[in-house]
């Protein structure tokens, strides 16, 4: 029983993680209706800025939020320079693109900073007043910063004029566009967003996997199986999905197929929720009448 | 064709021949290795484009048929001593059939949900082939290490000797040379037309009675085959599989040859074999992360500048966008 | 009387394919105007044209009260802000949004928080069906209601200028004939110039007091509506008899 807990709290844990990806990703998502493959590496990069300001004497916290700030300006002109002339070709196109985004971060992340493992600072100590026999201060300190992105969001695209017109341009931009919305910028505005939020996700994933360019390849893999199966078009349901999938693959691997096909656990989510239930398990089922 | 132009066409075909029937002569062991190395993958980026070129399914995850073959041809090799050439057939055969059937959860995919899903089975390969279970068979995280064959005769030509590598070209070549012709014959006739029909159009292409499912499925079954019998051929090449020889990267590198070739070109596998198999070796020399980098800026910047079959399929999208909506 | 809009020497492209073939029309302030024709004739392609949706040449010039300003060049946003409410073919509703966000979404431009509230509810009195389904999603409505809620959507603009594309399509003869009543009364009440394309001759020329009649790209006629109701030539091609 004991054990059983540890798993399930284990795999909660990781699944913060994986959450924290799939929000980006949802973000893209909401915005741009494309799946930015390069969002791991874009993250592993923003974490690597992270780690250099603070090699060079920032205290942890202002280098979080001058990455995170960093992090959105350079989303948004990636948007703005490289995938604006693509707004409207085909998806073969865009994924390319994409796929060359992934490549170049990567390469930046190496030829910049090396391919040494490194140790990236947490900011929550291990002997803070609310770490827990199960979990971390890390862990729940990751859950809470992930809550409050999760929130600031939510109310974002639910109350905000701009969220709204960013949904709005993401599902029709021809409409958009005549209502009066400035539909490219939307789509740089949610570039921008997802690449903070990517790199508040790397930063927190970085205390406990440690960083190197390829940090994120395997959890970028288990982000899109999370925001897959909550719902690439929700939010809170792509939180869900990590959590869920962080679960599944601590139990499945405990209990079932073994440790080392863990990727594998992902892999059969993905194509299982794209086959089966296509809008995952909170989307909304978007009716049209012919 | 005038009869003038023909003349030539053949004088250029008789030197193209010699050209390449000498060239194995000419350079070091290892260059021949290199060449038959740009082969294997120009037939496997010829996988790729028919799916992806020509039919527009978008596959992230080519590498995973890739290492079928390679892993169907090792095995067979390996544990049932099968004859090399033997196993290119059978390579073809279980790819196909494994791509036919990955082929039928990728019909309701569509876009980058495909290209996500077959990103997740290429990222998901290398622990799949790890696995303890099948540890015995597949020789679990060292792979398998084989013999090259040796040429069926010796002899020398400009003081080289016929080593096994450069009997390895001249297999290669024939083996491309068949699955060249292959695809060229299928693409050119009422298949070929039917495959664009599908990427561009399906739903008229149901209409004139192309059964999607099953066309989609044999198509993807088709496209793994030709890369499987690539990635035989490579295992017979390198004489050595392991799984870490078949990351997520295989998959990149194989879709920046389709791109670099041109998408829907049968020619340009050539040119992208050359490319993937020789930009990374000058490119590491300046940095390890330099590969990716210049892959990565090739890739954004064929899809801008490139008027070849990218950039012709791009703008023809846009002028049917209009027509279509055009009064 | 002021045009609202004059356009002149308009060319309008698809890529490399011409449309338009320099044609002139304009739009009376306060007037219905409708553009008749056949099908691929290059209605639709005019009122894209406006918006400033497809490529074009020659000149638009648009007097919305402040001065006259050339449409041809701008953004399509900017021709918005303009005050040229847009209502597309096929609605252009926002299918996974609620009615309300439609309606939110058509005054995105407008500042005046109180009077964009008054609107809505303005929107709500003059649809019914519309206040029923304030938090249905947009792509569950019937084609009329979308059709209303499209319409409703422009006017939350406070347009200078509306322009519909094909009202009547695929709609029921009975909605059909409330939403054309409602348009009449729309510009008479709140003073609201509008642009019809219609492929519905008959009902375009009872609402509209001025028409065009387009035939491949060029302007073959055009006067009063009761005149082009007369023309020989008109009643027989689009009106039937």
């Amino acid at each position: 029983m004991e054990a059983l807990l540890y798993q399930l709290f284990s795999g909660l844990a990781n699944g913060i993680i994986y959450g924290s990806v799939a929000l980006a990703l949802v973000m893209v998502y909401q915005a741009t209706h494309h799946i930015n493959f390069a969002q791991g590496e874009m993250a592993t990069f923003s974490t690597f800025i992270a780690w250099a300001l603070m090699q060079a004497g920032w205290s942890y916290w202002a280098a979080f939020f001058i990455t995170v700030a960093g992090s959105f300006a350079g989303g948004l002109l990636v948007q703005r320079i490289v995938l604006r002339p693509m707004e409207m070709a085909p998806v073969l196109t865009n994924v390319i693109v994409f796929i060359g985004l992934l490549l170049i971060f990567n390469a930046l992340s190496g030829m910049l900073f090396d391919h040494a493992i490194k140790s990236f600072a947490s900011p929550f100590p291990k002997n803070s007043w609310f770490a827990t026999k199960y979990f971390s201060a890390h862990q729940l300190g990751s859950a809470g910063v992930l809550l409050l992105v999760l929130g600031a969001l939510f109310a974002f695209f639910r109350y905000t004029r701009v969220g709204l017109a960013m949904r709005a341009a993401a599902q029709n931009p021809d409409s958009a566009k005549l209502v009066g919305i400035r539909v490219s910028w939307m789509l740089g505005l949610g570039w921008g967003l997802a690449a903070a939020i990517g790199a508040v996700a790397g930063m927190m994933i970085a205390p406990i996997v440690f960083l190197d360019p390829n940090m994120m390849g395997g959890i970028l893999l288990y982000g899109f199986a999370g925001a897959l199966l909550g719902g690439i078009d929700t939010p809170l349901g792509a939180v869900i999905g990590g959590l869920v999938v962080g679960v599944l693959e601590n139990l499945l691997g405990a209990y079932v197929i073994g440790t080392d096909l863990k990727l594998t656990v992902a892999l059969v989510l993905i194509v299982g929720t794209l086959t089966l239930r296509p809008d995952g398990l909170f989307g909304r089922k978007v009716v049209s009448r012919v | 064709m005038k009869p003038f132009n023909r003349k030539w066409i053949w004088l250029g075909g008789a030197l193209l021949l010699i050209v390449l029937l000498v060239l194995p002569f000419l350079v070091k062991n290892y260059r021949v290795f290199q060449f038959n190395m740009v082969l294997v993958y120009a037939v496997a980026i010829l996988g790729l484009n028919i799916l992806t070129g020509f039919n527009g399914q978008i596959s992230l995850g080519h590498g995973a048929f890739y290492a079928l073959g390679a892993y169907t041809a090792a095995i067979l090799m390996d544990k049932l001593g099968v004859p090399y050439g033997a196993t290119l057939p059978v390579a073809f055969v279980v790819c196909f059939g494994f791509g036919f059937l990955v082929g039928f959860p990728a019909l309701r995919l569509a876009g980058h949900y495909l290209a996500l899903a077959t990103f997740a089975l290429a990222l998901a390969i290398p622990q799949l082939l790890k696995h303890k279970q099948i540890e015995g068979i597949t020789g679990g995280v060292q792979g398998i290490v084989l013999t090259k064959p040796e040429p069926p005769f010796s002899f020398r030509f400009l003081d080289q000797p016929f080593s096994a590598d450069r009997w390895l070209y001249f297999f290669s070549v024939a083996v491309t040379a068949l699955m060249f012709l292959m695809a060229w014959n299928l693409l050119r006739g009422r298949v070929g037309r039917a495959l664009i029909a599908v990427r561009d159009h399906p739903i008229a292409a149901t209409a004139m009675g192309i059964n999607l499912p099953v066309f989609k499925s044999l198509t993807f079954g088709m496209s793994a085959a030709i890369t499987g019998v690539a990635g035989a051929l490579g295992a017979i090449v390198v004489a050595f599989v392991s799984p870490d020889s078949f990351t997520i990267s295989l998959s990149i590198f194989l879709l920046v040859g389709v791109v670099v070739g041109g998408l829907a070109s049968i020619p340009g596998a050539i040119f992208g074999g050359i490319f993937i198999q020789f930009v990374p070796n000058i490119a590491d020399q300046f940095s390890k992360s330099a590969p990716a980098a210049i892959y990565g800026i090739l890739l954004i910047g064929f899809m801008y500048l490139l008027p070849t079959g990218v950039m012709g399929g791009v703008y023809k999208s846009w002028t049917k966008l209009r027509a279509r909506t055009a009064e | 009387m002021a045009k609202l809009l004059d356009a002149r020497h308009l060319c309008a492209f698809y890529g490399g394919t011409q449309v338009l073939f320099d044609i002139d029309f304009s739009i009376e302030a306060g007037h219905i105007t409708a553009i008749l024709g056949a099908n691929g004739a290059g209605k639709t392609t005019t009122l894209r044209a406006l918006c400033q949706v497809v490529r074009t040449t020659g000149s638009l010039a648009f007097n919305g009260g402040s001065g006259e300003v050339q449409l041809v060049g701008k953004a399509t946003e900017s021709v918005v802000r303009l005050g040229v409410a847009h209502v597309p073919d096929g609605r252009g509703t926002f299918t996974a949004l609620s009615v309300e966000d439609n309606l939110k979404l058509g005054a995105y431009v407008r500042k005046d928080r109180a009077e964009v509230a008054r609107d809505i509810d303005k929107a709500y009195a003059r649809f019914p069906r519309l206040a029923e389904r304030r938090r249905q999603q947009a792509g569950t409505l019937s084609g009329g209601e979308q059709q209303m809620l499209a319409i409703s959507r422009a006017l939350m603009l406070r347009p200078k200028l509306l322009l519909l594309d094909e009202p009547s399509f695929g709609l029921a003869p009975l909605i059909v004939a409330e939403i054309f009543r409602i348009m009449r009364k729309i510009n008479e009440e709140d003073a609201v110039s509008m642009l019809v394309v219609e492929q519905n001759a008959n009902l375009a020329l009872d609402l509209a007091h001025h028409a065009y009649l387009l035939e491949t790209g060029t302007v073959a006629l055009s006067g009063p509506s009761e005149t082009i109701k007369c023309d020989e030539s008109v009643r027989r091609t689009y009106l039937g008899y």
